[in-house]
């Protein structure tokens, strides 16, 4: 049996000065780049793919397949883009992992550029996280310093050159082809597939678009060689990964777990939830994935089974509320989110936030008219699909979800506010103070 | 108010930037970066020398900077705090200290206190709701906020004491960091801890328990592991 939680990214989180060079190597960094030189780039992609790694930035496509997919017949430069714009509501995993370890990030960059035989890689990260940023350019610097970005690479005739490229403030930019678009110097913007990335991505030429998690998972698994990844986790869904706990629970933060870990089991771990509080709806990977509740708590968290009940896996980002929480005016909040980052090009998701935005805002003050609800639901059937990315898709996840499960809730909103039936103090962190 | 003219060395800083990407489209995000670092804010000179250097209209320039939120039009003050008021850290206690600090400071969303010390934006999800509730000052970390522990570090800002972040560096400047953020490092990395507490929340109960991830084999292979202990 496999432990319950198994610590690989963050196992050096704790260790003294950890984000830098020397303590990286004295901790064994940078010996699965020594592997990797040794191998054939194909064996690379095949290792990931047999071992079963799947994007952990959402939507769990295999990462191994998607560097096969990279034309290598084609001449013009392949280009590794690996997405650090973590900013879907509730992740909080890419951050903490780049502040603690940027190196186990820049040794996954470039064992994965040489798998898809890219000579430029950049990460494209929010420009928000001030510390991580200084961190990560720290690491490059280092990386360089030591030979293992530069020109052939420790004698391998691998080339690397590799630039932290920092966002200005858009969610939208976490969808891989308006990062693209973002990296290429204009507003972010989704494309329209096919073509895909992989084969007219960056300038049009072959690209590889990773979530920082995946790409920092790869030096485990080339050192832990064959079997050793895939030993953790389901069937379908193999390997450990980070799970990030927040909101009402006792103990927030990251737990390492292998895939198929049930909510019950993290809260268990934590000390369940806070003091005298039930759990009433949770996202299980972020808020474009749909509300789950206390129902739910024994499902594994893995692609296959969060999907059979209607939601999705995502980013794995559980955001946990109790039953001080308004559910109307929690979804009220993430549609202004949506709202707020659409990027305006489609029709449907820019027009549609803003209608939604005024429904729940009515629905949210207890004025809610005969007939709202169904004009919601509407409004969703009229937004999913029918937009270039999956954003305006996310959008209609908290809304169809919280009627699903609490149409009571959005029956009381016709009638009473959000903060008489739920009074927000007693909802924050510092509710104890508050009450006395 | 007059801004400051780009200097030479920002113009040579830009051209810089630009060499850094196979294209040098590539660099205007963080071109614009920089210019606000420079003048405190996105000028028409800034959006004009942009389009100069890259061989864009003025247009197309400004169509980037109006479409991201971290490039202001208007002066800023020295410093920028950031409330997250997205749905978990608004549950949390974010709209409570966003309110708060409203009625402290005497300003709204996206404005500046009179002594042109801060400007107050409410800022969405920042990538740290295991820390909520979050404030970011200069883009810095403040986890674990409270409507109290908000005000006394915009006052101690305002003052113009000694600001440390929970899990970073000393805070600078907005400005400074905007230079940061551009790509050009200020020696502040090793400031501040790996982690913080809620980080480590995993590693620790694991830690405790003795639990790992199964060991790898000298040969590279997962070990067999023998049942029956």
């Amino acid at each position: 049996m496999t432990d319950t939680l198994t610590p690989v990214l963050s196992a050096n989180w704790d260790q003294e000065r950890s984000w830098t060079l020397e303590a990286y190597e004295a901790g064994g960094g940078y010996q699965a780049l020594r592997k990797a030189l040794t191998m054939n780039p194909d064996d690379i992609i095949t290792m990931v793919k047999d071992e079963g790694l799947r994007g952990r930035g959402g939507a769990g496509f295999p990462t191994g397949m998607k560097w096969s997919f990279i034309p290598q017949d084609n001449p013009k430069p392949k280009y590794l883009v690996v997405n650090a714009d973590e900013a879907e509501p509730g992740t909080c995993k890419d951050i903490p992992l780049m502040m603690a370890s940027p190196h186990t990030l820049v040794e996954g960059i470039i064992i994965s550029s040489r798998a898809i035989r890219a000579e430029r890689a950049f990460v494209y990260i929010r420009g928000e996280v001030l510390h991580v940023i200084r961190r990560l350019r720290a690491a490059v610097r280092e990386a360089y310093e030591a030979g293992h970005l530069g020109q052939n690479i420790h004698g391998s005739g691998q080339n690397l050159d590799l630039v932290i490229h920092t966002g200005a403030g858009a969610y939208i930019c976490g969808e891989e082809t308006a990062l693209l678009d973002s990296l290429e110097g204009r507003r972010g913007q989704p494309r329209l597939r096919p073509p895909f990335p992989a084969v007219e991505g960056l300038y049009a030429s072959p690209t590889v678009v990773n979530n920082v998690e995946s790409i920092a998972s790869v030096p485990s698994i080339i050192e832990g060689g064959t079997g050793w990844f895939s030993s953790m986790g389901t069937e379908k869904s193999k390997g450990y990964t980070l799970f990030s706990l927040s909101g009402h629970v006792a103990k927030p933060g990251q737990y390492e777990a292998p895939l198929g870990i049930t909510l019950r089991q993290l809260l268990d771990l934590g000390g369940g939830m806070r003091d005298g509080s039930e759990l009433k709806f949770w996202t299980p990977g972020g808020s474009s994935t749909p509300l789950l509740t206390a129902e739910h708590l024994d499902v594994p968290l893995d692609y296959e089974s969060v999907g059979a009940v209607g939601s999705m896996l995502g980013t794995k980002a559980i955001q946990v509320f109790d039953q001080t929480t308004s559910v109307v005016r929690a979804v009220l909040r993430w549609t202004e989110f949506y709202k707020h980052e659409s990027c305006g090009k489609c029709t449907p998701c820019r027009e549609g936030t803003w209608w939604m935005t005024q429904t729940l805002t009515r629905l949210n003050e207890g004025k809610g008219q005969p007939g709202d609800v169904e004009l919601l639901l509407d409004l969703c059937d009229n937004l999913l699909g029918r937009s270039f990315c999956a954003l305006g898709d996310g959008a209609t996840s908290p809304i169809m979800s919280a009627i699903k499960y609490f149409p009571q809730e959005f029956e009381a909103a016709m009638h009473t506010p959000s903060w008489e039936l739920f009074p927000p103090a007693n909802s924050t962190l510092f509710a104890k103070e508050v009450a006395q | 108010m007059s801004d400051e003219l780009l200097s030479d060395q920002t113009v040579e800083e830009m051209r810089e930037l630009m060499a850094r990407y196979p294209e040098a489209r590539s660099a205007l995000l963080p071109m614009l970066h920089l210019a606000q670092s420079a003048q405190g804010r996105i000028t028409t000179e800034a959006i004009n020398t942009c389009a100069e250097l890259l061989e864009l209209s003025a247009a197309e320039v400004s169509g980037v900077a109006t479409f991201y939120t971290m490039y202001k039009r208007q002066p800023m003050g020295k410093h920028h705090v950031g409330v997250c008021t997205n749905t978990l850290c608004a549950v949390m206690g974010g709209d409570e200290i966003f309110d708060t600090l409203c009625d402290r400071l005497g300003v709204g969303n996206d404005e500046t206190t009179d002594d042109g010390q801060i400007t107050l934006e409410r800022v969405e999800c920042n990538a740290a709701c295991d820390f909520a509730p979050v404030m970011m000052v200069n883009w810095e970390f403040f986890d674990n906020q409270t409507p109290e522990s908000a005000v006394e570090v915009t006052e101690k800002l305002r003052a113009g004491e000694k600001v440390v972040s929970t899990r970073g560096a000393e805070i600078t400047s907005w400005r400074e960091a905007e230079r940061v953020i551009a790509g050009f490092e200020d020696g502040l990395a090793d400031q501040g801890p790996s982690a913080g507490p809620a980080s480590l929340v995993g590693l620790e109960i694991a830690s405790e328990q003795g639990w790992k991830a199964p060991e790898i084999s000298a040969a590279g292979a997962v070990e067999k592991e023998t049942d029956g202990d």
